[in-house]
């Protein structure tokens, strides 16, 4: 789950990171009168869960209160990568004096919570891992220990020469680092991390990215999901606990197991058509489940055909027969609708569809060729 | 031969009376593995009652705790059903009991739980497969986990699998084909697993029943291409390989949290080409492994 900006920023001050007020608004009058409280100019930022906010026009500095309500006007109800921009971060602009970055990833490979720090921040961090890799340091966190105050130094002291900036970098990097761990994140990151002309050391942007996995034990976090900028389909999915991302084909999939789904929609792919959707049903699948995932499919005014592909094995394919019989009888089909079952009770099931006047297939290859041919054949 | 259990697996059910530890544990008893203790604080001395592939009564004894399990049946392979939030303590309960292999099912463990279960298994010198996984069959000897044993028959393939039911897909293809196995291993999809496919490479290299290996992987990180290079340095044995997610959107995660593809690394066609590069023959459908794996068996 992604957290906005402000979410995060939330989240580093109860940490005891430094970071500048702001006020979030979904109204260009708001924008202004925010904008007019911390009288002087102000940033006014786009809440949406994607990346380059500010290459897509989504980050203005505002000299005035007027321009924050222009700036509001122009960037609320902005698309951004697809999604609209229904808030936004009114913020005063900080005075900087360099730039850098800090942010903290579990990684694969390491097998833990891995820091990444740069003084080239505030700008993409993948550009300065591609073109100037020695200016990244990394260290991989012990989690048994956390953080160290000697390793959050040796940090420090890449970013900053100057011992007391070092101090204060190291101290915020714990921080993130505690803030990451309570908050069961897979990213946080600070970029920038700036030094005002003070020498003050603030964290002027933040983004998490929470572990799902997370979610059940952490229920304050959970509170913080804003489901008004997510995709409403993959909203629904959730709550019926599918995994469901649009595309945009016209094969519409319903399949059990990430893996084969993907393998499924590759498939189409292979045989001249386009798959509409990626849609685990997961395991242990009741026919509820199915009934919401055809729900889904059917309301997708693009998808021309249908394809089940399910493999029984803590699935059973009984479960998914007895689903797609109750669905359709509730609402009836008006795009064909191919079938792939074989596994767990695969005898009960072909029974069950036969009854119903549904025939299926046990095999893959032959199952996707007739939904590409039923969705307008191959281009 | 096989690879990681066989026969003689003595193994031991964690959440052994749970919804799905006791459906398998059924499936697994009788598949023919010697099922040797459950476990489920609060149920010790009561008896699991199973049916043996010989149609015979073949109860499981039930203990409080691993250690308890393990010294009373000298269960040295230990299977976990249990929730998520339980899963990261089971696997160090097991770990800690002295269990040599660990299979974790649990689907939904928190990365950062795993950041701490794995340096713990590691020092022990315990193989952990998992979490998120199918487990492992070596057909005809032993079954840890939730693979349909029907789909299985034996043979000289070696099979390891990022994924569940595209294992069980391509299992099938080569059954019905007459192409046995040797093992099946799944190794899970989980940013942070026990078991990665060079580990199943290396061990598919020294077993001398296994000829030849399929290997499927799927977008996001780089095990794939690790793999590769592997293959390319150290093995003498054929491998076939397949990706999956060839159609997924970059930056979409696609249920499996391993199947992220972040920035340059981790597409499909980058792991395709890797396996070109390092002398692996590509499936680019399931159904290709057949006629991949018969051309290298011959």
């Amino acid at each position: 789950m992604n957290l906005h900006e402000y979410q995060a920023k939330d989240i580093l001050r109860a940490h005891g990171v430094t970071t500048p007020p702001g006020e979030v608004v979904t109204e260009p009058a708001a924008a202004y009168e925010a904008a007019r409280r911390f009288g002087g100019p102000v940033m006014v930022k786009a809440q949406v869960h994607a990346g380059g906010r500010g290459k897509a026009g989504g980050v203005k500095f505002c000299k005035t209160a007027d321009e924050a309500r222009e700036k509001a006007t122009a960037i609320l109800g902005m698309q951004i990568k697809g999604l609209t921009v229904k808030k936004v971060l009114v913020a005063p602009a900080a005075d900087i004096a360099s730039e850098a970055y800090v942010g903290i990833i579990v990684d694969r490979a390491r097998k833990a919570p891995v820091f990444m720090v740069s003084a080239a921040g505030g700008i993409d961090i993948e550009e300065v891992a591609a073109k100037t890799p020695d200016k990244i340091r990394y260290h991989a966190v012990d989690v048994r220990y956390g953080l160290r105050t000697f390793e959050a130094m040796e940090l420090g002291f890449f970013l900053y020469s100057d011992v007391k900036l070092a101090r204060a970098a190291a101290k915020v990097m714990q921080q993130l680092y505690a803030a990451f761990m309570a908050t069961g994140c897979s990213l946080a990151e600070i970029n920038p991390l700036v030094v005002t002309p003070g020498g003050e050391v603030v964290a002027l942007d933040g983004k998490m990215v929470v572990d799902d996995n997370e979610l059940d034990r952490l229920p304050a976090i959970e509170a913080l999901r804003d489901t008004d900028s997510e995709n409403p389909a993959e909203v629904d999915a959730r709550n019926h606990n599918l995994t469901f991302i649009k595309l945009d084909g016209n094969v519409g999939c319903v399949v059990n197991g990430a893996g084969l789904a993907m393998a499924t929609m590759d498939l189409v792919k292979y045989y001249g058509g386009e798959p509409a959707n990626f849609l685990d049903i997961g395991g242990s699948s009741n026919p509820e489940k199915v009934v919401n995932a055809l729900r889904l499919i059917t309301a997708d005014p693009n998808v021309k055909a249908i394809l089940f592909n399910i493999f029984g094995g803590i699935t059973r394919t009984d479960d998914v027969a007895n689903g797609i019989v109750t669905a359709i009888k509730a609402n009836p089909l008006k795009v064909p609708l191919v079938i792939r079952l074989t596994g767990t009770n695969e005898e009960i099931a072909m029974k069950i569809l036969a009854d119903s006047g549904l025939a299926a297939s046990s095999d893959m290859d032959t199952a996707v060729q007739q939904a590409v041919k039923f969705a307008g054949g191959s281009r | 031969m096989s690879v990681f259990i066989n026969r003689d697996t003595r193994l031991l059910v964690q959440g052994i009376t749970g919804r799905d530890g006791s459906f398998h544990t059924k499936q697994m008893v009788e598949y023919g593995t010697r099922v040797v203790a459950g476990v489920t604080p609060g149920k010790g001395g009561q008896q699991f009652d199973a049916v043996g592939p010989d149609g015979k009564a073949a109860g499981v004894p039930i203990f409080n705790t691993v250690s308890s399990a393990v010294q009373a049946t000298g269960a040295n392979a230990s299977v976990i059903y249990v929730p998520p939030a339980f899963a990261a303590d089971a696997i160090m309960e097991a770990a800690a009991a002295g269990v040599a292999l660990i299979v974790c099912i649990t689907e939904g463990v928190p990365v950062l739980d795993m950041t701490r279960v794995y340096p713990f298994v590691k020092e022990r010198g315990v193989r952990l497969l998992g979490p998120n996984c199918p487990g492992l069959i070596s057909p005809g000897e032993s079954k840890v986990g939730i693979i349909p044993g029907r789909i299985c028959t034996p043979g000289p393939v070696g099979v390891v699998s990022r994924s569940g039911t595209l294992t069980y897909e391509v299992v099938y293809q080569l059954t019905r084909a007459g192409i046995g196995q040797t093992t099946c291993v799944g190794i899970g999809g989980d940013p942070i697993n026990g078991t990665n496919f060079i580990d199943c490479l290396e061990a598919f290299e020294r077993d001398p029943a296994t000829k030849a290996v399929a290997m499927m992987g799927e977008i996001g990180g780089t095990d794939e291409q690790d793999a590769a290079r592997y293959v390319r340095d150290h093995m003498k044995k054929p491998v076939v390989g397949f990706i999956a997610g060839q159609t997924a959107p970059p930056g979409r995660r696609m249920g499996h949290a391993g199947a992220i593809i972040s920035g340059s690394a981790g597409t499909a066609a980058e792991k395709i080409e890797a396996f070109e590069q390092c002398g692996i023959g590509v499936a680019r459908r399931p159904i290709d492994f057949v006629e991949l794996i018969k051309a290298r068996l011959k």
